[in-house]
């Protein structure tokens, strides 16, 4: 099987998107070769500027191109686009609602050896709470190229998490991406998992082995975190009648938070997160971490079970 | 310049003076004394210096200015509504809700605004953006920024420094409003930026040092940034914060204290010029 990371699909992605619109620059913060828009920036130089290590003026600059009718996608790790430069983000971007695309990389504990100080697992919180930005998490390679190109044509701030990892692509090529769109990837009236990032497989996974032991599971794809799909996610989960949520980012704040949030207002029923506990990661390879942190099939089979028993005790 | 011009210039910033005290009397909070500081600097751009059209204030082409010390909104303000953007009576309702005039300059409400500014050291770095968009459009409009002394305490306003003298960008300059004081003091006494002018100089910046209230050296200084090439130029002007109105000069505590009506028809008297 084929494996590609995120981040690589994105630095293809924008390659493209360069030959079809003039419009769009890149910029990035020293990591070009990681965040894969070394792909752009040797295709057309001209249009690419290196911020150098200074993620805060990485994100001026994309304010001030955008301000200038260009496309900006600016770049560099999760940890330093969100939390470095969060309050450039803030002001320069989100406030005055500028056409930047924010596209971090690195996102997530399978950022592996480089350690707890590089494995961003608060971007999707701290990038959901800033009004005017849309936040997507794509879940394979096939999904970043749809969303990467959606982002482009959309007019005002997005936000996009990537992945270092290879991973397998899941998604076929046919996939039907609608920016605010949750998509149903399998349909089950026991349980349903919502699910993004890297934790989509796992979750498919999950429902098959589950599919097993008799529980049906349906398994939706929550790539667009904000604005959330909140009559999918009610409609989902009323059928459904207890939820899990499994993502690769702190439990605090990100899509099990916000999924909380809609269902809450709309449709409580029995739920558990997915996700890191309220924890930063650690130096390793990217799978064990994951097996270490409960990011795992098992996991999401443990949560949905104990899910499934809550709602049958009523 | 000629002496029409200057004149021209003077009745300029004298009435634009009389507005930042009447928006700011009205609407109780703001920041007088970085305002009044940058008067004759904001005048000699939007009524010497910048082609913008207060019909067309998206046009492409224009030239751009941002306000990079963002607290100084009602100096912005002031040139806008005298140049025409909208009208002098909505002044008033700075700083109120539901007013296009926000507390800190706002793209989205405001015409003419160009950048929205306020959180000190972000100005300058859209500043430069603006003018990378301009050298790769080949285009060539301007790109004019105001930075506060203080404000150079920003790890920020060095990033984007580096980042301009990098990219060459002849078409940005900016102005330093050296009125030597911050809202906790003297700039030396809280956190010491100096010497700005080596520092720029060793950034890679052009620099030229003035009279930030001398109408002649700020145009000379402008035309001077103009014929620089392969480098942003700096302007580090010499300004006296609270200028115009005698209990305001050189007192910090006017940085960010709107005066009451008394002391409001206090300066106004001593300013001079109402009808």
């Amino acid at each position: 099987m084929i494996k590609i990371a995120t981040r690589t699909a994105y630095g293809q992605t924008l390659a493209k998107l360069g030959e079809e619109n003039p419009n769009i620059v890149v910029l990035d913060a020293d990591l070009s070769k990681s965040t894969k828009t070394a792909d752009f920036a040797k295709k057309f130089p001209e249009r690419f500027f290196n911020a150098g290590i200074a993620e805060a003026n990485l994100m001026g600059m994309a304010a001030g191109l955008a301000a200038s009718g260009k496309v900006p996608f600016a770049s560099t790790f999760a940890v330093f686009a969100t939390g470095r430069a969060f309050e450039q983000v803030r002001n320069s971007i989100a406030y005055p609602k500028l056409n930047v695309k924010v596209a971090a990389t690195h996102a997530g504990i399978t950022v592996g050896e480089d350690g707890g100080s590089h494995q961003s697992v608060e971007d999707v919180s701290l990038m959901r709470s800033l009004p005017n930005l849309t936040v997507i998490v794509p879940a394979d390679a096939v999904e970043t190229e749809k969303a990467v190109r959606a982002a482009a044509e959309h007019q005002g701030p997005v936000y996009i998490r990537l992945g270092r990892l290879d991973l397998p692509v899941i998604l076929p090529e046919d996939y039907e991406f609608k920016l605010g769109k949750a998509v149903a990837l399998r349909e089950g009236w026991d349980a349903a998992v919502f699910a993004n990032g890297i934790m989509l497989a796992l979750a498919l996974e999950a429902a098959e082995a589950l599919a097993r032991e008799g529980i049906e599971v349906a398994v939706v794809n929550v790539s667009t975190v904000k604005p959330l799909d909140t009559a999918t996610v009610a409609e989902v989960a009323r059928q459904a009648g207890a939820v899990v949520t499994a993502e690769e980012h702190s439990i605090i704040g990100g899509l099990g938070s916000a999924i909380a949030e809609a269902l809450v207002e709309n449709c409580p029923v029995p739920m558990e997160r997915v996700g890191l506990k309220d924890t930063f990661g650690e130096s390793g390879s990217p799978w064990e971490l994951m097996e270490k942190y409960g990011l795992t099939v098992g996991g999401i089979v443990d949560a949905v079970r104990r899910v499934y028993q809550r709602k049958a005790q009523g | 310049m000629n002496q029409t011009k200057l004149e021209e210039l003077a009745s300029r910033a004298l009435s634009m003076r009389r507005m930042i005290i009447e928006m700011l009397a009205a609407s109780k909070s703001g920041h007088p004394g970085g305002s009044l500081s940058a008067v004759e600097i904001v005048a000699t751009l939007y009524f010497a210096a910048m082609q913008v059209d207060p019909a067309n204030p998206h046009q492409p082409d224009r030239d751009r200015f941002v306000l990079s010390k963002g607290h100084a909104a009602p100096v912005l303000y002031s040139a806008l509504a005298e140049k025409g953007f909208f009208p002098r009576e909505e002044l008033l309702t700075l700083r109120k809700t539901g007013s296009h005039l926000q507390g800190h300059p706002d793209m989205k409400k405001t015409p003419g605004v160009d950048m929205s500014t306020g959180s000190l050291g972000q100005g300058i770095s859209a500043a430069v953006g603006m003018a990378l968009a301009g050298k790769l459009d080949k285009k060539d409009y301007r790109v004019y920024a105001l930075l506060g002394d203080g404000e150079c305490e920003e790890g920020m306003v060095w990033e984007a420094a580096m980042a301009a003298s990098h990219y060459k960008l002849d078409n940005l300059t900016t102005f330093l409003d050296y009125n030597g004081l911050q809202i906790d003091g003297p700039v030396q006494e809280v956190m010491n930026p100096t010497p700005l002018d080596q520092k720029f100089q060793a950034f890679g910046w052009e620099v030229i040092q003035i009279d930030g209230h001398n109408f002649q050296e700020i145009w000379d200084a402008l035309e001077k940034a103009r014929g620089t090439k392969g480098k942003p130029t700096m302007i580090i002007a010499r300004t006296v914060k609270g200028k115009g109105v005698s209990f305001m000069e050189n007192q910090a505590g006017w940085h960010g204290n709107a005066p009451n009506a008394e002391q409001a028809a206090q300066a106004l008297a001593e300013l001079g010029g109402g009808k």
